[in-house]
């Protein structure tokens, strides 16, 4: 395989498995949760670090991920106290545990072989460079087997909790009463999206992941009523932002990751103006046509 | 250990950054209360990073490092991600906090990939362009300081100034119109300081951490004080000493930096208000309720007993 | 009848998102009298208030106040002479400001931009919070206050005032007893002293007991008048049983 079409099938595994979790992150308006775990893992995988000192240990991804849901869990024992609102509750706890990585990576700096830039922006373009060989045979990228997998956990547990994260999302209190634990729902979705932040972090950066996660899955949202359609749709839009981001990026000789970005908050800009259902174009011409309406009526009874 | 500690306190190159960081800390302090208190805390972490495409543009604009344009640059781009943002929520189905995530990576990765196309092309000036992404108060000079301190006065004159309309119309909106406050005009001046505010701490600071700034002191703050103005004051203060003993603790070692050593320092006075303040602080409120049960205890044993 | 009356609607229509909710509404209050303002959920009894206010812009029509020179001005000229209590949901209750300090909002609008309150103005919110009969209130943080002593704060604010025109939206919903009976006594002072009281008001049950005036609407005024000559159960059933899909033209 030559490198760019290896790196364009990593860019759509990445952004697909991201996309996966985005869907229900979306829907219950717990986007920003999700930019916080994709900060705070990174003090997890420091911590691991010191402990396997290998940065592919699966342990160190383990390690992160409990980090991430330790991140949810925290931010929602602070906004139950109610003296804090949510959204403080996440500004308050995500800085702090980033800035805690931040302090251990410079002080270790010289024995560790992390570096906050790389961390932060992630480099798509060095990930073929990492590859996973069996007895001297090339498998291929390292990157594309963990995404490949952590894509499929992430398949797998909407086909197999579909009925249980739909009914949790659009009704909490009512899954409750029906017995499905939304807790357990919550916190397994979490685990997700904190194990799809690790997963990607050094591809992708840990700043981009949200968008990611959340630009697909809001055109989704923004051009269907059915959620099963939401899904599709965010997948497609996934593999067209990632295609083009790294045809653009080579193009332009750039980041990938950030082309990715870039090329997401367009079309789901696009989206946003365009969209059938409740687009602003088609919001501004029902306007148009009911305000004329509007006049003739007012026109007889005056 | 204190020879050393008077040694960095007498350090020129100390007092001008902690200076610096202290008066960023004041003016987030002051300046974020308003922000937690509409319920838009994240609405600072996603402008700071909205601004740093607009630093990246300006720069290719007239290729040298110079603060004042790149901060000219981190505004606009600043004040079009507050103006898309609120064009998203109003306008559409899409709720705040997927209006910012989307416009926060979007930004950032618009920032990402002018910065990196800056680097590929190489030109001297561009040395340092990175450290907006973590701050680096280090480098902080003496005009830096001054221009700081510039915008800290005009920020702290406008909220004086508007004490009363900042506060009727954080209260309620509506209410505040009807007295004939423009909202408008009211929504731009807060916009427009919340963006100046996190884009003199992006030096320093850098975009992730700004944020944590704007929040954190105002929550501490929060805690002690049901009163507005006191609320601010003690958000300033927070703000300002965080700045400072950041920078000391940071000044006392190597390789040390500042901004996350700030953070940490707010996130302390957060912890502890949370903790430790008189009424509704937690243990203050565990107390309580230990006082009650007991009281309950006490009274239904006195129900048994007359009973039998 | 134009100089008797205070407030003069005519031939408004509002609408939002080109959707109309009030149609062609034609209406007059009287100074010195109470008007209920009654009608289904959804019948744009708010947003009429709204209007008045200058807090939506209306698709055609006007709505003419008379000041004290009985020269017929708008809204923006007449701002401080109008008190507006919302309804008492819009409101962060956590916010750090004590009763005393909204009450003493009520001055805000006389003030104007960049002035502060002198002590004239917190001496009126100390008489006004002891009309509420909250005076010992006033160091308290809003939130530590029941539903019906946080719409008496509200009346205060507005009492502070000073206004001509007092407008209500809903003061009595959900308030106990005590509550009831303190605002309605010092709406009834008002009256007494000459100034205009507009309420939207839920209870029919009190209607005749309250007010002067009522005014019945549903998208349009189906009908308004003395309390005595217009209250039946004919127009009360016209009103509420309305086909709601009026807006909808074809």
């Amino acid at each position: 395989m030559s490198m760019i079409t290896e790196i364009t099938l990593i860019a759509v595994v990445v952004a697909v498995a991201c996309a996966l979790p985005g869907v229900f992150l979306v829907l219950r308006g717990v986007t920003m949760v999700s930019d916080a775990i994709t900060h705070t893992v990174l003090l997890g995988i420091v911590l691991a670090f010191f402990i396997t000192q290998d940065l592919n240990s699966p342990l160190l991804m383990i390690g992160a991920t409990l980090v991430g849901v330790a991140t949810v869990w925290l931010i929602e024992t602070i906004q139950r106290s109610a003296l804090v609102s949510t959204d403080a509750a996440i500004g308050i706890v995500f800085p702090l545990f980033f800035s805690i990585a931040i302090i251990l990576i410079t002080l270790y700096a010289g024995d560790v072989h992390l570096d906050e830039d790389a961390v932060l922006m992630g480099d798509l373009a060095f990930a073929p460079f990492r590859r996973v060989d069996v007895f001297g045979l090339d498998m291929g990228p390292q990157s594309l087997w963990v995404m490949s997998v952590i894509l499929v956990m992430n398949a797998l547990f909407i086909f197999f909790f579909y009925k249980e994260l739909k009914i949790t999302t659009f009704d909490p209190a009512f899954a409750a009463a029906l017995g499905f634990t939304p807790m357990i729902i919550h916190y397994a979705l979490m685990t997700l999206v904190s194990l799809t932040a690790v997963g990607a972090y050094d591809s992708v950066g840990s700043i981009l992941i949200v968008g990611f996660m959340v630009g697909p899955a809001l055109s989704g949202y923004l051009l269907t009523h059915s959620l099963k359609k939401m899904i599709s749709i965010t997948v497609l839009i996934a593999v067209v932002n990632s295609v083009s981001g790294v045809q653009l990026a080579f193009f332009f000789d750039t980041t990938i990751a950030g082309m990715i970005a870039v090329v997401t908050g367009f079309t789901t800009l696009l989206v946003l103006v365009f969209s059938p259902r409740k687009g602003l174009y088609k919001q501004q011409l029902n306007q148009k046509r009911a305000r004329k309406l509007l006049d003739k009526r007012i026109k007889t009874l005056t | 250990m204190l020879i050393e500690l008077f040694t960095i306190l007498s350090d020129y190159t100390f007092q001008l950054v902690a200076l610096g960081t202290g008066i960023i800390g004041l003016l987030s302090g002051v300046i974020g209360t308003y922000a937690t208190l509409r319920k838009e805390s994240l609405l600072g972490d996603a402008l700071s990073h909205a601004a740093l495409p607009g630093i990246g543009l300006a720069f290719v604009m007239i290729q040298r490092k110079e603060l004042l344009f790149l901060m000219i640059g981190a505004i606009v781009s600043g004040l079009i991600a507050t103006a898309l943002i609120q064009l998203i929520t109003r306008k559409t189905l899409v709720k705040l906090d997927s209006a910012l995530s989307l416009v926060l990576s979007s930004f950032f990765g618009l920032g990402l990939v002018v910065l990196t196309a800056i680097q590929n092309n190489p030109n001297a000036q561009q040395a340092g362009l990175q450290s907006f992404i973590f701050g680096q108060a280090s480098a902080m000079l003496q005009r830096d300081v001054q221009l700081i301190a510039g915008v800290g006065v005009i920020l702290l004159t406008l909220v004086v100034l508007f004490w009363k309309e900042f506060k009727c119309y954080t209260f309620d909106p509506m209410f505040s119109r009807t007295l004939g406050f423009s909202s408008k005009v009211i929504e731009f001046i807060l916009s427009m300081m919340i963006v100046l505010t996190i884009i003199i701490g992006l030096e320093s600071v850098g975009v992730i951490l700004i944020s944590a700034l704007l929040i954190g002191p105002s929550i501490a703050a929060r805690q002690w004080s049901h009163r507005l103005s006191r609320v601010v004051i003690l958000a300033g203060l927070t703000g300002f000493f965080s700045g400072v003993i950041g920078t000391l603790v940071s000044s006392m070692g190597d390789n040390i930096p500042t901004g996350p050593v700030i953070v940490v320092v707010v996130s302390l006075f957060v912890f502890a208000s949370l903790l430790f303040a008189p009424k509704q602080g937690l243990i203050a409120r565990r107390i309580r309720k230990r006082e009650k049960q007991k009281h309950f205890l006490t009274r239904l044993n006195d129900l048994k007993e007359g009973q039998s | 009848m134009k100089k008797e009356s205070a407030i003069q609607i005519d031939k408004l229509t509002v609408a939002y998102e080109a959707q109309p909710v009030l149609l062609n509404i034609s209406l007059a209050f009287k100074k010195g009298k109470m008007t209920a303002i009654v009608g289904p959920n959804g019948a744009g009894k708010s947003t009429m208030i709204k209007a008045m206010l200058g807090l939506v812009e209306p698709v055609t029509g006007e709505v003419v106040y008379q000041d004290v020179d009985q020269e017929a001005v708008s809204y923006k000229e007449l701002k401080n002479r109008i008190a507006y209590v919302p309804q008492n949901t819009s409101v962060d209750w956590d916010f750090p400001t004590t009763v005393r300090d909204v009450v003493l909002m009520g001055r805000y609008g006389h003030l104007g931009w960049f002035k502060r309150p002198k002590n004239k103005d917190r001496e009126i919110a100390r008489q006004m919070l002891l009309k509420v009969g909250l005076p010992s209130f006033a160091s308290r943080q809003i939130s530590q206050l029941s539903g019906g002593q946080r719409q008496r704060v509200f009346l205060a604010r507005a009492l502070a005032q000073e206004a001509d025109v007092y407008i209500m939206d809903e003061p009595l919903a959900g308030v106990d007893m005590k509550t009831e009976h303190i605002i309605m006594k010092l709406l009834k002072q008002l009256v007494a002293e000459g100034k205009t009281v507009l309420v939207v008001h839920h209870d029919l049950q009190t209607v005749e007991e309250y007010f002067d005036d009522i005014v019945f609407i549903n998208q349009e005024v189906i009908a308004a008048g003395p309390v005595d000559e217009t209250f039946d159960k004919q127009t009360v059933k016209k009103t509420y049983h309305r086909d709601r899909n009026l807006g909808e033209g074809e």
